[in-house]
C-alpha cells in the first residue's frame, strides 16, 4: 500500500530532478530579469557613464566629443560667478522649500489624524497637490502671483511684481514648490501618526500633558525617523527642480531663480555646451549622493528608539 | 461647561480647522476651475471676482481651437498607459525572480539595480536626450515612453509584496509541473494586486506629469504631451487666462481621477517600506 502511494510523488520528485538540472533552470531567472536589465543598462548606466565621459571632454554642438579635456569643465564652473550662483540659489531654495513643507504637511497629518466622521474628505484634499503637475501648478499660481489681476497682491493689499522683481522671483517659486509638496508629506507624516501606538498618549493624558506637550513629547520624538526621511527625500527632489522655474522665470529675473538643472538645460539646449551641462549633472550627481549616503547612515542608527 | 458641552465645542472647532485649511489648500485648484468659466471681461475686473457671473463655456472652445488638446491629452493617455504596463511587466518579472528563484549573483544585481536609485533623474537628462537624438527618434512616442520602461523603485515595490507570500505554495507548485511563468500569471499576480496597483496609479501620475523629459524630446505641436501643451497655451497669448486656465481644468482631469480612485493603493504602497520601522 505504503509503495503504491509513494509512486507518483517519486515520478513527480524524479521530473522535478530533471528540470532542476536543465540548461532552462539555470538560465530561467536570467531571462525574467532580462527586460530590466537591458532597460536600466540603456537609459541608466549608460547615460551616467556617458555623462562622466562627456563631462571631461569637448563637444561639438551636437554633443559629439571632440577631445578629452580632463578636469577643464569643472574648473571652469568652479571659477563661473554663475554656476556658483546656480547652486547658492538651489542651496538656498531647498532650504526655503523643505522646511516649511514639512511642517505644513506634520500640521495637516495632525488635523487630519481625528477619528471624525466625513475626515475622508479632508484627507483626500490634504494630499490632492501631490497629483498636480509642476506645469498645471506653475500656471496656476502664475494667475495668482500676476500684478494687476493677481489674486496674492489684491489680498495682501501689495503692489509686488511676484515674477519680475529679483527680490520676489525665488520667493514665488518656493511658495508654488511648498504647495507642490505638502501632498506627499502629509501621506507620510499621517501614515507615522497612524503607527504611533495609542497607550503611549493614553499614558501621557493619566500624566496630565496636554495637547500641545503631547506632541513634542510623544508625536515627534516617535516620528523623528520619518521626518528625516522626509527631510532627506524633501532636499534630494528640491535639488532637481524646474518644470516651475521654466514656465514662472526661466530662470530670472536675472540668474535670480537660475537653479542647478535650469542651469543644466540653458547649457545644453541654447548655448550647446553638453561638455558644461554633463559636469554641472556631475556636480549635482555628487551633492545627491552625499546626501543619500547620510541617510543611509541615519537609517542604520534609526534615529530614534 | 459639562464634559459632554466641551466635547461637541472640541468637535466644532475641529471641524472649522479642517474646513478652513482644506479650503486654502484647495484653493488654487477652485479658483483656476471658476476662472475657466468667467467671460474675459469678468477676469479683467478689479477688484478680482471669485464666482463666475454665468457659466460661460467660450474658453473651453477657444482652448480647444488654439491648441490640439485632445491631441495633447491622446498623447499623453498612450504614454502613460504604455508606461504603467511596462514598469508593471518589467518590474513584476524582475520582482519574481528576486523572490522565488535561486540563481548565482542574486544579490549583486539586486544592489547594482538599487544603485540606479542613486542616480537622480535629472542628471542623464542630457545623456539620454543624446541618445535618442542620435537614433532619429525624437518626436515618436519610442522617446516619449522607452526610457521609463523599468524602474529599480518598481522591482524593489513588487519584490516587498512577492516576498510576503508564502514559499511553499510556489515549491508544491513547481513540483507539480506548472512553470514559473504560469505560477507568476495564475497565482503570484492575482494575490498582488494592492502592490501592483500602487505602482500602477504612482507610475501613472509620474507619466502623466512629466515635464522635463517631453519638453526636450518633442518639438512638433502634433507630438506633445498635456504638460508641454499648455506651456505652449501660456507661450501663444500669456493673456489669455480664461483658455489657458479651462486647458488646465481639463489637463487636470484625468491625474486628479487616478488620484482619488487610487489614493488608498497609492499611499499604502509609497508608505509601507518607509514608515513600518
Amino acid at each position: 500500500m505504503e509503495k503504491a502511494a509513494n509512486v507518483v510523488p517519486d515520478l513527480k520528485r524524479e521530473k522535478h530532478k530533471d528540470y532542476r538540472k536543465s540548461f532552462f533552470y539555470i538560465i530561467e531567472p536570467y531571462l525574467f530579469l532580462l527586460p530590466a536589465l537591458i532597460l536600466l543598462s540603456l537609459f541608466v548606466f549608460y547615460p551616467f557613464f556617458k555623462t562622466i565621459y562627456l563631462s571631461i571632454s569637448r563637444t561639438d554642438p551636437q554633443g559629439k566629443v571632440k577631445f578629452l579635456v580632463g578636469i577643464d569643465n569643472y574648473k571652469y564652473l568652479f571659477n563661473s560667478a554663475s554656476f556658483i550662483n546656480s547652486l547658492k540659489v538651489t542651496g538656498y531654495f531647498a532650504l526655503l522649500v523643505v522646511i516649511p513643507s514639512i511642517v505644513i504637511g506634520f500640521f495637516l497629518a495632525i488635523l487630519a489624524n481625528t477619528k471624525l466622521k466625513g475626515m475622508r474628505i479632508f484627507r483626500t484634499i490634504y494630499a490632492l497637490p501631490m497629483a498636480i503637475s509642476s506645469a498645471s501648478a506653475a500656471i496656476i499660481w502664475m494667475f495668482l502671483f500676476h500684478p494687476s489681476m493677481g489674486l496674492i497682491n489684491y489680498i495682501f493689499k501689495a503692489n509686488i511684481g511676484w515674477l519680475t522683481d529679483p527680490k520676489y522671483g525665488l520667493l514665488a517659486v518656493v511658495i508654488v514648490t511648498v504647495w507642490m509638496n505638502l501632498g506627499i508629506n502629509y501621506i507620510f507624516l499621517i501614515a507615522g501618526l497612524q503607527g504611533i501606538p495609542e497607550e503611549l498618549y493614553e499614558s501621557a493624558a493619566i500624566d496630565g500633558a496636554g495637547a500641545f506637550r503631547k506632541h513634542w513629547s510623544i508625536t515627534i520624538p516617535s516620528l523623528s525617523p520619518v521626518l528625516f526621511f522626509l527631510l532627506i527625500i524633501n532636499i534630494i527632489n528640491t535639488f532637481q527642480v524646474f518644470g516651475q522655474v521654466n514656465l514662472m522665470t526661466r530662470g530670472g529675473p536675472g540668474e535670480a531663480t537660475n537653479v542647478i538643472v535650469y542651469a543644466i538645460y540653458r547649457d545644453a539646449f541654447f548655448n550647446n555646451r553638453f561638455d558644461l551641462a554633463s559636469a554641472e549633472s556631475i556636480v549635482l550627481f555628487v551633492i545627491l549622493l552625499v546626501l543619500t549616503l547620510i541617510q543611509f547612515k541615519f537609517e542604520e542608527k534609526q534615529v530614534n528608539y | 461647561m459639562s464634559d459632554k458641552s466641551k466635547k461637541v465645542l472640541y468637535k466644532v472647532i475641529l471641524y472649522a480647522i479642517n474646513i478652513f485649511v482644506a479650503f486654502i489648500i484647495i484653493a488654487p485648484i477652485l479658483y483656476a476651475l471658476l476662472v475657466s468659466f468667467m467671460t474675459p471681461d469678468q477676469i479683467f475686473e478689479y477688484p478680482p471676482k471669485l464666482i463666475p457671473r454665468k457659466l460661460y463655456y467660450e474658453n473651453y472652445k477657444e482652448a480647444l481651437e488654439t491648441a490640439p488638446i485632445f491631441r495633447f491629452i491622446l498623447n499623453s493617455l498612450i504614454v502613460s498607459t504604455v508606461i504603467t504596463a511596462g514598469q508593471i511587466v518589467t518590474g513584476a518579472l524582475a520582482a519574481y525572480a528576486f523572490s522565488f528563484m535561486k540563481f548565482k549573483g542574486k544579490n549583486v544585481i539586486f544592489m547594482i539595480i538599487l544603485s540606479t536609485m542613486m542616480i537622480p533623474g535629472q542628471a542623464i537628462l542630457i545623456s539620454n536626450y543624446l541618445t535618442v537624438s542620435s537614433l532619429n527618434i525624437l518626436d515618436t512616442y519610442r522617446a516619449l515612453i522607452l526610457p521609463y520602461l523599468a524602474s529599480a523603485f518598481g522591482i524593489f515595490l513588487l519584490r516587498q509584496a512577492f516576498l510576503s507570500l508564502p514559499k511553499e505554495l510556489h515549491e508544491a507548485a513547481i513540483l507539480d509541473g506548472c512553470s514559473n511563468f504560469k505560477f507568476l500569471n495564475k497565482i503570484v499576480i492575482p494575490l498582488s494586486k494592492p502592490a501592483l496597483g500602487s505602482l500602477g496609479v504612482y507610475q501613472f501620475l509620474q507619466a502623466w506629469n512629466q515635464y522635463t523629459w517631453p519638453l526636450l524630446v518633442t518639438n512638433k505641436d502634433n507630438m506633445r504631451t498635456v504638460q508641454i501643451g499648455m506651456g505652449m497655451l501660456q507661450n501663444v497669448d500669456a493673456q489669455a487666462f480664461g483658455p489657458i486656465m479651462a486647458g488646465i481644468v481639463m489637463i487636470l482631469i484625468p491625474s486628479i481621477l487616478a488620484f482619488v480612485l487610487g489614493q488608498n493603493q497609492l499611499i499604502e504602497g509609497l508608505t509601507a517600506g518607509s514608515v513600518k520601522s
